[in-house]
């Protein structure tokens, strides 16, 4: 998404309202640049953003990680287990060599898995984010901006996905969907799980962008640019994604933004129930489905994954607020 | 208010109708064979095709529905292989607990709600108390300990709360018994000690949602004209913030909360399994496991209701709580 033409459009906006062009000593800032002033100069935002971008990095470059580390995702290491399948030594048997511990029963390393988990995750979260924003912002821009039967359709359209049970449908529909690709015995690969659960997400999660975007529209409808605008004769695509759209970006990038954590906490709230991803595709919720059994023997197989999870969301959570405050015109710091 | 509320009935009815047509689509219409889960291991070809007859699964789609509205509605006979006849509401015969659905509902749907209904309580007060108390204290140490609360509280998992609280208060200290559901009117006591955990869980994760809603309103309301109007004519601050700020400040509150009771009403899936209390959502999932039909229409069916008559009653409360909104 390219912001230079809202920055353009905003930038006019301010030079109109003021009047007065710049005279010395005032510097003339778009809303985007006292946003990311505001955003640089707060302590929290900068702090979660470097852990997210570390975190996304971590995600990135799992396979030049795996190499470093010498260790692969799927590797067993019965040899480390007592004769109960649980590992040897302290904390799960944390080593120079095992980071965080083995796997009790299968013996695989849970470092390099918690890698390659963060790569799914950050993966399917990042896409279905995007896709159900950008379902989201045409449907509420579509049902503020029109109003009449459409609205009327869309916002029962809406009501309905808010009342079907999410996680008992898409417990219900995954399989269902692979049978019908792959039939009773195909190997199932984990990239049509990874997509099967984006999709899932796609048709369950626009539902808050929808309504978010509509009520936006709404409040701009009436004013005198879009009158203009529409008296100019532009068109419904130039309204929206023009003259809409560019008004409204600011919560709009606040809810992706704290959209991102919700579908990796959703992501890992199906694995948990035992949908969508395999075993074989290494991701938080699988993770701590599994360790559960091993709550009473090997609590430190539930807490590396838990706590990983948790400062996920958490550096997201934080930089989503810091977000919107920075974004926010009326906050003044 | 009558018209409003005749109207908002009929769309909650559509909503329903819809919601199940899809259901119905989704589960019987897919090319996956729905007996195969309902029979036994070694099922033969004869009994596979009686047990396709019994559910009336050869019927063209449109009666199937039908059918099964109809059971609803009236109740209906399903035939001796399914229990006989079956009253209204009639939700279908189960093959894989061999009882009717309906039975399977009543049995556990008291647990979803024991669950549900204190831990809303918890979460309601807790959550909307701290964000009060932190944005009428706004900048002090309680408002930044309510802060860090609630941003921690919303970014935790309900299944690693869960283990934790369970590894600490039942495995390590012996405190409490291992989660279970004991009627509420049999044992009082065995019912709250097994589920305290549940709803501590449920209530700090929520909390911390609401507490950071409700901060946020509460500030943008002390900042509006009416509540400076209402102090300069002498009222007590008590009664400024309790009765004037508080009710403008609700009304987003009371949205979501419809929208999460509800929700969490048509079964908690999560916590029923982290805690290994059979709810709702634990007959859901297992019902999806065995790939029994009749039950997952059931369950979807049932949680849909509640989310739907949650939204209605939010439409209610906010005309109750806020006089600005007018019912049309």
């Amino acid at each position: 998404m390219s912001l230079s033409p809202v920055e353009g459009v905003a930038l006019a906006e301010i030079e109109s309202g003021t009047g007065e062009p710049a005279t010395k000593g005032v510097v003339g800032r778009s809303p985007g640049q006292l946003a990311w002033l505001r955003l640089r100069r707060d302590r929290t935002a900068m702090l979660s953003g470097s852990l997210l971008v570390f975190f996304m990095l971590l995600g990135l470059a799992a396979p030049l990680i795996e190499m470093v580390y010498g260790i692969g995702p799927r590797e067993q290491f019965q040899n480390l287990l007592d004769g109960f399948g649980m590992p040897l030594g302290y904390a799960g048997g944390v080593t120079g060599e095992h980071w965080f511990g083995l796997e009790p029963g299968l013996g695989r390393d849970i470092f390099i898995r918690l890698i390659y988990g963060l790569r799914t995750s950050l993966f399917i979260a990042f896409a279905a984010a995007l896709i159900t924003a950008t379902i989201g912002v045409v449907l509420g821009a579509l049902a503020g901006y029109l109003g009449g039967w459409l609205d009327a359709v869309i916002n029962w359209i809406t009501d309905l996905t808010l009342a079907m049970p999410f996680l008992i449908i898409a417990l219900a529909l995954t399989p269902t969907l692979t049978l019908r690709f792959y039939g009773e015995r195909g190997q199932v690969s984990s990239a049509f799980g990874v997509g099967v659960l984006i999709a899932v997400f796609a048709v369950f999660g626009w539902t808050s962008t929808a309504r978010l975007v509509r009520g936006q529209v709404i409040a701009l409808r009436e004013r005198e640019f879009v009158e203009a605008a529409r008296a100019s004769g532009a068109g419904l695509g130039h309204m929206l994604f023009r003259q809409l759209l560019p008004n409204i970006w600011a919560p709009i990038l606040v809810s992706f933004s704290l959209a991102v954590p919700q579908f990796i906490t959703s992501e890992a709230a199906l694995s948990f129930i035992g949908v969508g991803l395999s075993d074989e595709t290494p991701s938080f919720g699988r993770m701590i489905y599994r360790s559960l059994d091993f709550l009473q023997t090997d609590p430190a197989y539930v807490f590396f994954p838990g706590i990983m999870i948790f400062a996920l969301v958490f550096a997201f959570n934080l930089f989503g607020d810091a977000l919107r405050d920075a974004l926010d015109p009326k906050s003044s710091r | 208010m009558a018209r409003f509320l005749i109207k908002r009935l009929f769309s909650a009815t559509l909503t329903l109708f819809a919601v199940s047509v899809l259901t119905f689509l989704m589960f019987f219409a897919l090319p996956r064979d729905p007996v195969t889960g309902m029979c036994p291991k070694n099922c033969n070809p004869e009994r596979l095709e009686r047990v396709r007859d019994d559910l009336g699964l050869n019927d063209p789609l449109v009666s199937q529905y039908a059918g099964y509205m109809k059971g609803i509605v009236t109740g209906r006979d399903l035939g001796s292989a399914q229990g006989g006849r079956c009253d209204a509401p009639c939700l279908g015969w189960s093959y894989v607990s061999n009882e009717a659905v309906s039975d399977t509902i009543a049995r556990v749907l008291p647990v979803t709600l024991s669950i549900v209904i204190p831990a809303a309580i918890l979460w309601l007060l807790l959550g909307v108390g701290l964000g009060m108390v932190s944005a009428l204290r706004r900048g002090t140490w309680l408002d930044r300990a309510a802060i860090g609360f609630s941003l921690t509280g919303a970014s935790l998992q309900l299944y690693f709360v869960g283990a934790v609280l369970l590894l600490v208060f039942v495995y390590n200290l012996r405190l409490l018994p291992v989660p279970s559901y004991t009627s509420l009117f049999d044992n009082p006591a065995k019912w709250a000690s097994g589920l305290v955990l549940a709803w501590v869980a449920l209530a700090f994760l929520f909390s911390a949602i609401y507490a950071r809603l409700s901060r946020a309103q509460m500030l943008e309301t002390l900042s509006e004209d009416f509540v400076r109007t209402a102090r300069a004519k002498g009222l007590a601050k008590p009664t400024v913030y309790g009765r004037h700020a508080l009710r403008a400040a609700i009304t987003p509150v009371v949205t979501i909360a419809g929208l999460d009771v509800g929700g969490a009403l048509g079964g908690t899936v999560i916590t029923e399994t982290t805690f290994g209390i059979q709810g709702l959502g634990r007959t859901a999932v297992d019902a999806v496991r065995s790939g029994d039909l009749p039950t997952i229409m059931a369950t979807v069916l049932i949680a849909a209701v509640f989310v739907v008559l949650a939204n209605v009653l939010v439409d209610l409360l906010y005309a109750a709580i806020d006089p600005r909104v007018r019912l049309r």
